[in-house]
């Protein structure tokens, strides 16, 4: 990790390579011949209507889909290079690489502490110093030290739910991974919480590589780089944000972000 | 209701929904009634069991017959009504004499309009011993190293308690000689034969070594003999109502009581001193008397042991059927297996565990362990451990039921946060599943814990007895031993109602150890019930 600061920082626009993807939950294709290339240290969000397919994609990237009995997939994805699908790649050490934050928080019935933790302790790592930085880092990066530090040894529980869904960021960038997935962030959660996130985002963009899922065509606006729409497991149009939202090339993305389906 | 509406009612008026219908009120006399069956037992239960404890006082019965006349000193236990031969009824009393030693039957009923006179003497005692039971007396004198006080004297109850404290402490010395003492001698004994047999020790060393301890032995003997003789030089002289003598030698006399000039309070602390006797004595007089320590601790241990083996146990199980195994046609056949052992009457586990446990399980152990002490049986003969096995077994059931439905009450989304996170399955369920399912778990705990304590049936093959002669844990090394037989409050019900010489005297005790083996499950599942909330306290389910 040291030496990454003295690298010129030579970011990769293929970070994360989909490539002609397909995926089927049994008979059912849920994802259509997808190609998107994502670039490293920048927000990428997948936008389209309900059941479009946005979270099976998502959740291919960290292989979360395997656990669903049945499904079965074509192409290939590859992170900086490597495929997931590798034989040699073991899917624990894909997951310490990607983090992910979902659509209903889900803190464990842990302290606030342990929750944050959690991923260096299944690693095996219990230096108390090394957790105490942890947690504190973790919970900075989250903004949400400054509200919990006095209270990391309580439970989870006892926190409102903006202040769980960031407890689930700093649970999932706690292991330093590279990459960070997030599933519609803030679905579960009032506007004051939204922004606070939205915000968060934006300033881990400078760490990570973020591929957000949202519903919100505002929120895509306010924090992507990059757009991509996503329509029936097909990927329809993929672009600068801004060019998607201002100048979209194909006609259902228009009628997408105008409202006239959703 | 008489309101009228400007409007025309287009809706039925007959107010059946006001009302509710006839099967709502089904339900709730259902509801009420099991509710007042229930609560009827137990209050039942409980007056009866205290009542049980309450020093009444004592009467002085005048009966007269055609040709007879008679006195009688005793308490009044219950009535009835009787009709004889002509068919006219006689109103009768059910009368505790006590004075087992001056008559054959405990209790006997009178014919009510015999009684001529019923008085409460102030001065007449309730006096309890170790043999014959109950004793109502008029006290006339005791006699303490060669002096003998006068009732009435003012010396005289100060020379009494004196002599009584003097005999509990000599009483629990001698305990201790013939217990562990003796004991100890015995069993020493025991190995040296066997040693000798085995051929590991020379035959002139074991002589010396025997005659050694026969020496010992004879002089714990004479020491026992002189405290006996010690003992006997105190006693109590009284005499019965109908004016027989009686003598109560301290070494079986245990306490008195005046109860007929007792006061309020001096009869709630008599009450206490009896309830607190009954929770930390042994019993007396064929179970009837006494008090019931052996069969606490038995159940109570029974019921820890049982615990401790099926937890663990069950979880395991429940973990693989619902996390590990592939939900199909299999696991669903053995998932009912499981829940129709619940059903199995329990006497049938008694059967198993005898065979199993017992005979294959600890005939076994002896064969392998043990084969110097053969043919007496260590472990190949019915016990606690064996036991709380049976028990564990036939509580399986239940953890299983309640710990797979508290595993699959943990949401997806905490399941899949902790593989997101790198956890590997096992990771998850220990790290995350098993600690969010654990009030559930305990419920289960819980459940099977009330289940294990209350079962009577397969104990009596596996390893319960109407009287051990020692306790399964104790201070004679290795301080635990599974292999004992052990006494339960559940069995003692049962062998004091229905195996008792007299089934009279026991009625009370039969109430009094029904009461306390409700007490002890209640406070069993009291104690879980805390850890559970405590635990669902520290984890609450987040509210959305
Ligand atoms: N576990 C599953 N089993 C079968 N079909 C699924 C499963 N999850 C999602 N699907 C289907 O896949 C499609 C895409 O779903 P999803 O990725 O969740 O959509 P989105 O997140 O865009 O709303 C939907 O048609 C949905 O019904
Ligand atoms: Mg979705």
């Amino acid at each position: 990790m040291e030496d990454d600061l003295t690298k010129p920082i030579a970011l990769m626009n293929d970070f994360i390579k989909v490539d002609h993807f397909n995926f089927f939950y049994g008979e059912k294709q849920a994802i259509h011949e997808i190609s998107m290339d994502i670039p490293e240290r920048q927000i990428t969000a997948l936008i389209g209507p309900s059941g479009c397919g946005k979270s099976t994609l998502l959740r291919n990237l960290n292989r979360m889909n395997d656990l669903i009995n049945g499904v079965h997939h074509s192409g290939d994805i590859r992170i900086a290079g490597t495929s997931l699908y590798d034989p040699k790649v073991e899917v624990i050490s894909l997951r310490k690489r990607v983090g992910m934050v979902f659509q209903k928080y889900n803190p464990f019935a842990k302290s606030i502490y342990e929750n944050v933790i959690f991923s260096l302790r299944v690693a095996g790592r219990s230096r108390r110093k090394e957790l105490d930085e942890t947690v504190e880092r973790a919970l900075q990066s989250a903004a949400l030290w400054d509200e919990v530090k006095d209270r990391l040894h309580e439970s989870a529980f006892g926190l409102s739910g903006g202040q769980q869904q960031r407890l689930c960021i700093a649970r999932a960038i706690a292991n330093q991974p590279e990459i960070l997935l997030m599933d519609e962030p803030c679905a579960a959660l009032d506007p004051l919480a939204t922004l606070k996130i939205e915000e968060l985002i934006l300033t881990l963009k400078k760490q990570f590589t973020i591929v957000i899922v949202t519903h919100n065509m505002m929120q895509a606006t306010r924090c992507s780089d990059r757009t991509a729409f996503l329509y029936m497991g097909r990927l329809i149009e993929y672009g600068e944000t801004m060019q998607i939202f201002e100048r979209p090339k194909e006609t259902q993305t228009e009628a997408y972000i105008s409202g006239r389906f959703s | 209701m008489s309101e009228k509406s400007t409007i025309s009612q287009p809706f039925a008026t007959t107010g059946r929904s006001r009302k509710g219908e006839p099967w709502v009120w089904l339900t709730a006399a259902g509801l009420t009634f099991g509710v007042l069956m229930a609560l009827g037992l137990f209050i039942l239960i409980c007056v009866k069991g205290v009542a049980s404890f309450w020093p009444q006082r004592i009467e002085l019965l005048e009966i007269k017959g055609d040709t007879t006349r008679q006195i009688a000193a005793g308490i009044p236990s219950q009535e009835r009504l009787r009709k004889d031969a002509q068919g006219v009824e006689h109103e009768e009393l059910q009368f505790f004499h006590g004075n087992r030693d001056l008559q054959a039957e405990a209790f006997r009923y009178y014919d009510r309009s015999q009684i001529v006179r019923s008085t409460q003497p102030q001065e007449m005692w309730w006096v309890e011993r170790s043999e014959n039971g109950t004793a109502f007396i008029f006290p006339k004198q005791v006699e303490s190293d060669g002096k003998t006080i006068q009732a009435g004297d003012p010396a005289f109850e100060p020379t009494l308690d004196r002599v009584l404290k003097k005999g509990r402490e000599v009483r629990s010395r001698l305990r201790q000689i013939e217990r562990k003492e003796i004991g100890a001698i015995s069993r020493e004994m025991e190995a040296l034969n066997r040693a000798e047999r085995s051929r590991e020790v020379a035959p002139g060393l074991a002589a010396e070594r025997r005659a050694t301890l026969q020496q010992e032995f004879e002089r714990l003997q004479k020491e026992t003999a002189e405290m006996r003789a010690e003992l006997a030089k105190s006693r109590l002289l009284g005499s019965s109502a109908d004016g027989r003598e009686m003598v109560f030698p301290v070494e079986t006399l245990l306490n008195y009581f005046p109860s007929n000039r007792a006061g309020f309070f001096e009869r709630v602390a008599e009450m206490v001193r009896r309830m607190s006797n009954f929770l930390t004595e042994d019993p007396r007089q064929a179970n009837t008397e006494g008090g019931v320590f052996p069969a606490i601790f038995g159940t109570v241990i029974m019921t820890l042991v049982m615990s401790l083996m099926v937890t663990p146990f069950g979880v395991i199980a429940a973990i693989y059927l619902r996390e590990y195994a592939t939900q199909g046609m299999l696991v669903q056949l053995v998932r009912i297996c499981v829940n129709n052992l619940a059903g199995v009457p329990s006497i049938v586990f008694g059967v198993f565990g005898l065979a199993f446990f017992v005979y294959f399980v600890g005939g076994g152990l002896d064969q392998w362990l043990f084969a110097d002490k053969l043919p007496t049986p260590t472990y190949g003969t019915p016990g606690i451990l064996w036991a709380s096995l049976t028990l564990a077994l036939l509580t399986l059931p239940v953890i299983i039921v309640a710990t797979e439905e508290a595993l699959s009450a943990v949401p997806r989304g905490v399941r899949e946060a902790a593989l997101a996170c790198g956890a590997s399955k096992w990771q998850m369920i220990q790290r995350v599943v098993l600690p969010a399912s654990m009030p559930g778990i305990l419920t289960g705990v819980i459940l099977a814990m009330a289940r294990g304590a209350g079962e009577v049936a397969p104990l009596m093959l596996v390893g319960v007895v109407k009287l051990a002669p020692s306790l399964p844990v104790d201070g004679i090394a290795p301080f635990i031993h599974p292999e004992r037989k052990f006494m339960h409050l559940g069995f003692h019900i049962y062998d004091l109602g229905f195996q008792s010489p007299d089934a009279e005297a026991a009625k009370p005790a039969v109430f009094a150890t029904a009461m306390l083996l409700i007490i002890i499950v209640v406070a069993l599942n009291l104690t879980a019930i805390l850890i559970r909330n405590r635990l669902k306290k520290r984890f609450a389910v987040s509210s959305f």
